[in-house]
């Protein structure tokens, strides 16, 4: 087996393996931020609480009613992105008259209560989620062992993320909503509901989240904090992508989770600051993102 | 006193009284006019008279308003743009409002039909040629006259046969200048009824059956096509050309 320089492939494929699972929630998480901001123009603070419900929803499906894995995969985004529909129309609706900073304290002040909440209820000691048995186990790749149900984060995650672009960027539903997001007065002019649009929107991001949260819930213990602790790289993310921008945020993610397990190989000291560096970075060299289009 | 073939019958669109507001400054101060089926009319008018923000308050995108604006007889001053845009009224803006996130395709398929017997994309495609070579192309990447063209074509997918055009001559080529005013002819001739904002006091002469004219957030006068010619004086005192 070769080396390079004096780190062992074990080392160097585990690494990058597990920033490829980082980046998977990275992009999933970013790209529904990005979706929102779309459309919305604010700034989904309780996307990581989202996220925290996804997981804990999921626990409490298979706790108390015994509804597993598979099925949680499907019915967690549904439950919590219905959950962010009720959240656009009683409260996030009434702000969009005023500043965005608005609809960015009203979440953020959500994330808190919602964390609050779920706190109190379960303690921060964290909750153990099994690993369904279908993925349980691994490959021995020769270089490096691979957990199934990491391949599967990885797997799921791409294609998501696909699906969702794919939505976006060619079908028809999608033309409406990019067209929403440059000029929602004018689509409204043609008929169009906008309203309802930017509500199911709102809907799609938040279930994506909830969708993350089912995946992470093997991984990582689920705990009211595991949202908080990941969305402050998150937002990091979807600003080096820049905001607003699909692709980028989808790329942009799983790019960083790579940087990010590189650089923990190679320089552990500053893997868990490196995507802040690269944030300042790209600010001052390209303030709208990678991937971000100038405000006009 | 009318002698337009077309203009018999109650008014399709009846505005009275018509008022508006940017903000806190009063715009519109009773605007009044109305249009009859199949014709097509023009409302003349200096910088800032307030004949955009009169196809505004009529598509209900400015957000204070009120008076009167009847369609085919029903009461549309509370209702929102999309509801206005389903009873059969279509709207192209003054900046043609063609998304760049879009292709010109995605750009003219965009708006929904909203009742039957709007154009097929291939009439469309017929009608306005250009469109057909650069469909895939980013709607923005089109020169100022196909994407006037492309503003109006998609609008005619939608069955609307109502159409509030603003200014589609606005800094385009005389020859462009002339394509669209053959394509309004034409329109007139398939049925359509169209409102049309103008500057260009020639062009408006060449397509309309008649023209009012608004100053101050008010139409002042209204003067038939075909007496154009009496009341060039009148028309260039209103215009200040």
């Amino acid at each position: 087996m070769f080396e390079l320089l004096g780190i062992s492939p074990q080392v160097l494929f585990g690494q990058l393996l597990l920033g490829l699972i980082n980046g998977s929630f990275y992009a999933l998480l970013s790209l529904g931020l990005a979706v929102i901001f779309g459309l919305l123009n604010i700034i989904n603070f309780s996307h990581g609480a989202q996220y925290m419900m996804g997981a804990f929803v999921a626990w409490m499906l298979l706790t108390y009613t015994g509804i597993n894995y598979w099925w949680a995969l499907a019915l967690v985004p549904i439950i919590v992105g219905a959950f962010g529909v009720g959240i656009e129309r009683l409260m996030i609706s009434k702000l969009y008259h005023l500043d965005h900073l608005y609809g960015l304290l009203l979440t953020f002040g959500l994330a808190l209560i919602i964390q609050g909440v779920f706190r109190n209820e379960y303690g921060v000691s964290g909750l153990p989620y099994s690993i369904p048995a279908e993925l349980s186990g691994g490959q021995n790749l020769g270089f490096m062992f691979l957990p199934n149900y990491r391949a599967w984060v990885i797997f799921a995650s791409a294609i998501v993320c696909f699906c969702t672009w794919f939505a976006i960027e060619r079908t028809r539903l999608g033309a409406y909503l990019r067209a929403a997001t440059e000029n929602p007065t004018l689509v409204g002019a043609f008929g169009i509901n906008v309203p309802r649009m930017i509500t199911l929107t709102y809907g799609f991001g938040v279930a994506l989240a909830a969708f993350a949260g089912v995946l992470a819930a093997p991984i990582y213990s689920v705990n009211p904090n595991m949202g908080a602790d990941l969305i402050i790289v998150v937002f990091a993310v979807v600003v080096i992508g820049g905001m607003g921008s699909i692709l980028g945020a989808i790329l942009t993610g799983f790019g960083l989770g790579i940087v990010e397990g590189l650089t923990r190989v190679f320089y552990p000291e500053a893997s868990a600051v490196v995507i802040f560096v690269i944030m300042a970075i790209v600010l001052l060299f390209k303030p709208a993102g990678l991937f971000g289009r100038a405000a006009s | 006193m009318d002698t337009t073939p077309m203009a018999n019958g109650a008014p399709m669109l009846k505005v009275e009284n018509l008022e508006g507001w940017y903000a806190e400054s009063h715009v519109l101060h009773g605007v009044s006019f109305d249009v009859r089926p199949g014709e097509v009319v023009t409302l003349l008018g200096r910088n800032g008279a307030g004949k955009t923000t009169t196809l505004r308050a009529i598509m209900g995108i400015l957000s204070k308003r009120q008076g009167s604006v009847q369609f085919g007889g029903r009461e549309l001053i509370k209702l929102a743009p999309r509801d206005i845009a389903r009873a059969g009224i279509a709207f192209c803006p003054e900046e043609r409002g063609i998304f760049a996130s879009l292709s010109v395709d995605e750009n003219l398929m965009l708006p929904p039909q909203v009742k039957s017997g709007g154009l097929s994309r291939e009439e469309i495609l017929e009608m306005f040629p250009n469109l057909r070579e650069r469909l895939s192309s980013q709607g923005t990447k089109l020169s100022g006259g196909e994407q006037q063209m492309l503003a109006i074509g998609r609008i005619l997918r939608t069955g609307a046969k109502f159409l509030l055009l603003d200014e589609p001559t606005e800094g385009l080529a005389p020859v462009i200048v002339q394509q669209i005013g053959r394509t309004l002819v034409d329109l007139k001739a398939r049925g359509f009824t169209i409102v049309l904002v103008e500057q260009n006091f020639r062009f408006a002469a060449s397509v309309a059956d008649r023209h009012f004219v608004v100053e101050q957030g008010r139409v002042i006068d209204m003067i038939p096509n075909e007496d154009i010619n009496n009341n060039i004086e009148k028309l260039h005192a209103y215009l200040g050309v």
